[in-house]
C-alpha cells in the first residue's frame, strides 16, 4: 500500500444526468434486495432499479439523451437512510464519477468519498439553473471543478459547496484513508490502551 | 456545582477527546473506534480488501460479529433454503474464523439483530465508540456511547486500524419535558423529533437527547429514540448515562457484577454532559403535545398524530410541496382524509428499532384485547435469541398465536427483506420498524405505515389504522 496508487482528483468532467426530487434514500437507489452478495460487481446493473422499472423507461437513466453521462445531478438530502456503500458503488459503476446537489446526506456523502467520488453542493438559484440547462442541453460537458470550488457548465461558473477537509483529501489523492490511517502507527495502540475499556 | 475550573464538557466531547489518535491534515479526526461490530452485508467486502492488501484484523478482540439482515425468521437450518443467504452466511463464519473474531452465532444462542444483542450482552457500554456497517448504530447511544453507521470502505479501515477520519459533529440538545400522555410511546418521541426537525435536520450534528422524559425512560425506550437517530440525519444521538443506565448493565455477559464494577459505574456517570457545557442548539417539545403517531407518506418525517389528517399539498410549505404530492401518489392516499380508518393488509412488530421484550409485552397487551381480523398478515419477530426465549418464558408467544399472529425466530425480517418476509404487490404494513420508503419492505410498490408496536397491535386486530389509547 502506497499513497502513490491513489490518484489526485482536482476535477470531475462529464455529461450530466438529472434526477429530481429530495430525499432520494439509498433503498430507492440500490434497493436491498440486490445486496444478497458477497462483493459489488453486480451493483451497477441494479441501480435505481425499482423506480425505473415503475417509470416505464422514463427515468432519467433510461433517458438516451443522457446515455453516458458521468455526473449525476440530484437534490436535497440525496442518499439519506441505510449506510449501504452498495448505493455509490452501484451508481459509480453504472458511469457516474461526480454528484452534484442541493445537500448529501452524511454518511453517503463519506462512502462516496472513500470511493473518490465528489459530492458538491449548489445554491438553490444555481442548481435550478443547472438541472434546466441540462434537460434543455444533455450533450454540454460539465466541469465539477473540485481545485477551484466551481461547477461549470453553459449556464456558467458556478460557486460550488465541499467541505474543506474533503476538498483537501481528493486534491491529494488521500479520499482513500486508510493509508492515511496506518500512518498513525502505534499511537493506536496508545490510543486504546489509555481508554479504561 | 460544575467546578468552573475545569471547562464545562458535553459527553460528546469527552468520549470525542479520549478517542482521538491524532488531527489530521484535512482537518478530520482520526478517531479510534473502541467496539466494532459486524454483520453478513456489509462486511464481506472489506474482508475481500484486506485479503487484497494482505494486512490482519488489527484488533480481533474489539470486533464482534453477528448475523441478522438475511436470516429467514421460519425455518434457520443450515444450509439456508435461499442460496445468496446462504453465501452470506458461510463466509461471515470463515472471515471470523480466520481472524480470530467473535461470532455470536444462531448456535450459541447469543445470534440477534446486531443492534439488539450489544446492549443486552453488555458489550454496548458508556463512553465508547461504537461503529458498524449498518446506519442503525446509533442506538447505542442509549447508553452515552458515541456510535456510528458507517460504509464498507470504513468497515476496511476500522478493521486494519480501528479507527476511522471522521470531521467533528455539533451537538444538539434535545429536551422533551414534562410527562408522556397514556398510549404514548418512545417511537412517538422520535417520530415527533423528525417531524419537527426534519429528515435531515440533523445532518452535521450529533443529537443529545435529554429532558424529564428521558430521565424516566427505560433503556430499551431510550434505544428506539437513539436508533432513529439517522432518519432525522443526525450521524448519531445519544442520551447522558444515569442510574437507570448502571442498573441495566450490571451483571451482563461483559459487565461482571464484580468488586471493579462500582468503580466502572462511577466513571460512567462522571461521562454526562457538564452542567453548563455548551450546545451549538437546543431543542426543546412538550411531551403533553405528543400523540400516538403514524407515517403516512415515504419517509419517516411524514408522520403525524393518528387523531390528525393526512396534509394536502397547498397547506404544506413549498419546499415540501412536491415530495408530499409524490408521497400521496406513491401511497394511494388521499389529501385531507383521516389517517385513523386505513386498511391495512400486514402487520409487522419487530426490528432494531422495536424488537426488544418490552416492545413485545406493549403489543401482547393489546394482542390480548382481540384477534387479528381476517386477511391481515400478522407477524411478531423478537430482536434476538435472548427476547425470544424471555418471551416464551413469559408466555408471549402463546398470546400471540391465540391472537392470530405468526411468532418467528430472531432476525431483521421485514424491516428491510433481505430474508423471505416480504410485502407482496401494493399492500400496506403496519410496522414497528424505522423505514417506511418507497419499496423498503421487499416489493417495490409495498407502502409502510411506522408505528409503536403497540399501535401495530391494534391495527391488526382492527385491520385498519387505529388510536391505541381506544383499545381494551
Amino acid at each position: 500500500m502506497s499513497n502513490d496508487k491513489l490518484t489526485k482528483i482536482d476535477s470531475v468532467k462529464g455529461t450530466g444526468c438529472v434526477v429530481r426530487g429530495d430525499d432520494i434514500d439509498t433503498d430507492r437507489i440500490i434497493p436491498a434486495r440486490f445486496m444478497k452478495e458477497i462483493t459489488f460487481d453486480t451493483m451497477g446493473e441494479h441501480a435505481f432499479e425499482d423506480a425505473r422499472l415503475q417509470a416505464k423507461g422514463q427515468h432519467p437513466l433510461d433517458d438516451e439523451r443522457f446515455a453516458g453521462a458521468g455526473i449525476l445531478i440530484v437534490g436535497q438530502n440525496f442518499g439519506c437512510g441505510s449506510s449501504r456503500e452498495h448505493a455509490p458503488q452501484s451508481l459509480m459503476r453504472f458511469g457516474f464519477n461526480g454528484f452534484i446537489g442541493g445537500s448529501f446526506a452524511e454518511i453517503f456523502f463519506g462512502n462516496c468519498t472513500a470511493l473518490g467520488l465528489p459530492c458538491v453542493t449548489l445554491a438553490d438559484e444555481d442548481l435550478i439553473k443547472l438541472m434546466d440547462s441540462v434537460e434543455l442541453d444533455p450533450t454540454q460537458e460539465i466541469t465539477i471543478d473540485v481545485a477551484g470550488n466551481k461547477v461549470r457548465c453553459r449556464a456558467g461558473d458556478l460557486e460550488a459547496g465541499i467541505p474543506t477537509g474533503t476538498r483537501q483529501q481528493l486534491l491529494e489523492g488521500a479520499w482513500d484513508a486508510t493509508q492515511v490511517l496506518l500512518d498513525a502507527g502505534d499511537q493506536i495502540e496508545k490510543t486504546a490502551a489509555a481508554l479504561p475499556y | 456545582m460544575t467546578d468552573r475550573n475545569a471547562r464545562a464538557k458535553s459527553l460528546f466531547e469527552k468520549v470525542w477527546d479520549a478517542h482521538t489518535v491524532r488531527e489530521l491534515p484535512s482537518g478530520q479526526t482520526q478517531l479510534l473506534i473502541g467496539t466494532h461490530l459486524i454483520h453478513e452485508v456489509t462486511s464481506p467486502q472489506a474482508f475481500a480488501m484486506l485479503r487484497e492488501l494482505n494486512v490482519p484484523v488489527r484488533f480481533p478482540d474489539r470486533t464482534f460479529a453477528t448475523v441478522d439482515h438475511i436470516i429467514p425468521t421460519d425455518d434457520q437450518s443450515r444450509p439456508f433454503s435461499d442460496e445468496l443467504a446462504e453465501a452470506m452466511m458461510s463466509e461471515l463464519e470463515r472471515n471470523c474464523r480466520d481472524h480470530g473474531i467473535t461470532f455470536f452465532s444462531p448456535q450459541s444462542g447469543t445470534q440477534g439483530i446486531v443492534h439488539v444483542i450489544g446492549p443486552e450482552l453488555g458489550l454496548t457500554q458508556p463512553g465508547m465508540t461504537i461503529a458498524c456497517g449498518d446506519s442503525h448504530t446509533a442506538t447505542h447511544g442509549a447508553f452515552g456511547a458515541i456510535a456510528f453507521g458507517i460504509g464498507t470502505s470504513q468497515v476496511r479501515d476500522l478493521l486494519v486500524s480501528q479507527s476511522m477520519a471522521i470531521a467533528p459533529l455539533k451537538v444538539r440538545r434535545i429536551n422533551v419535558t414534562g410527562k408522556l400522555p397514556p398510549g404514548v410511546y418512545a417511537k412517538d418521541v422520535i417520530l415527533a423529533i423528525i417531524r419537527k426537525l426534519g429528515v435531515n435536520g440533523g445532518v452535521g450534528y450529533a443529537y443529545e437527547y435529554g429532558g424529564e422524559v428521558f430521565d424516566r425512560m427505560s433503556m430499551e425506550e431510550r434505544m428506539t429514540v437513539c436508533n432513529m437517530s439517522i432518519e432525522g440525519g443526525a450521524r448519531c444521538g445519544y442520551v447522558n448515562p444515569d442510574q437507570t443506565t448502571v442498573d441495566y448493565l450490571r451483571g451482563r455477559r461483559f459487565v461482571p457484577d464484580d468488586e471493579n464494577f462500582a468503580a466502572k459505574a462511577e466513571g460512567w456517570l462522571e461521562l454526562a454532559s457538564d452542567d453548563g457545557c455548551h450546545y451549538d442548539d437546543v431543542v426543546t417539545i412538550d411531551a403533553s403535545m405528543i400523540e400516538p403517531s403514524v407515517t403516512w407518506g415515504i419517509h419517516p418525517g411524514h408522520n403525524l398524530g393518528v387523531s390528525e389528517a393526512i396534509p394536502t399539498p397547498n397547506t404544506v410549505p413549498d419546499d415540501e410541496r412536491v415530495g408530499v404530492e409524490e408521497a400521496l401518489e406513491y401511497m394511494d392516499f388521499v389529501a385531507g382524509a383521516s389517517i385513523a380508518g386505513t386498511p391495512i393488509d400486514v402487520a409487522f412488530i419487530g426490528s432494531c428499532t422495536n424488537g426488544r421484550i418490552s416492545d413485545l409485552r406493549e403489543a401482547a397487551k393489546v394482542a390480548k384485547t382481540g384477534h387479528v381480523k381476517d386477511g391481515v398478515r400478522a407477524l411478531v419477530v423478537p430482536g434476538s435469541r435472548a427476547v425470544q426465549k424471555q418471551a416464551e418464558d413469559e408466555g408471549l408467544p402463546e398470546i400471540f398465536r391465540a391472537a392470530g399472529f405468526d411468532w418467528r425466530e430472531p432476525g431483521c425480517s421485514m424491516c428491510l427483506a433481505m430474508n423471505p418476509d416480504k410485502l407482496k404487490g401494493r399492500e400496506v404494513c403496519a410496522s414497528s420498524s424505522n423505514r417506511n420508503f418507497k419499496g423498503r419492505q421487499g416489493s417495490p410498490s409495498g407502502r409502510t405505515l411506522l408505528m409503536s408496536p403497540a399501535m401495530v397491535a391494534a391495527a391488526a386486530i382492527a385491520g385498519e389504522v387505529t388510536d391505541v389509547r381506544n383499545v381494551g
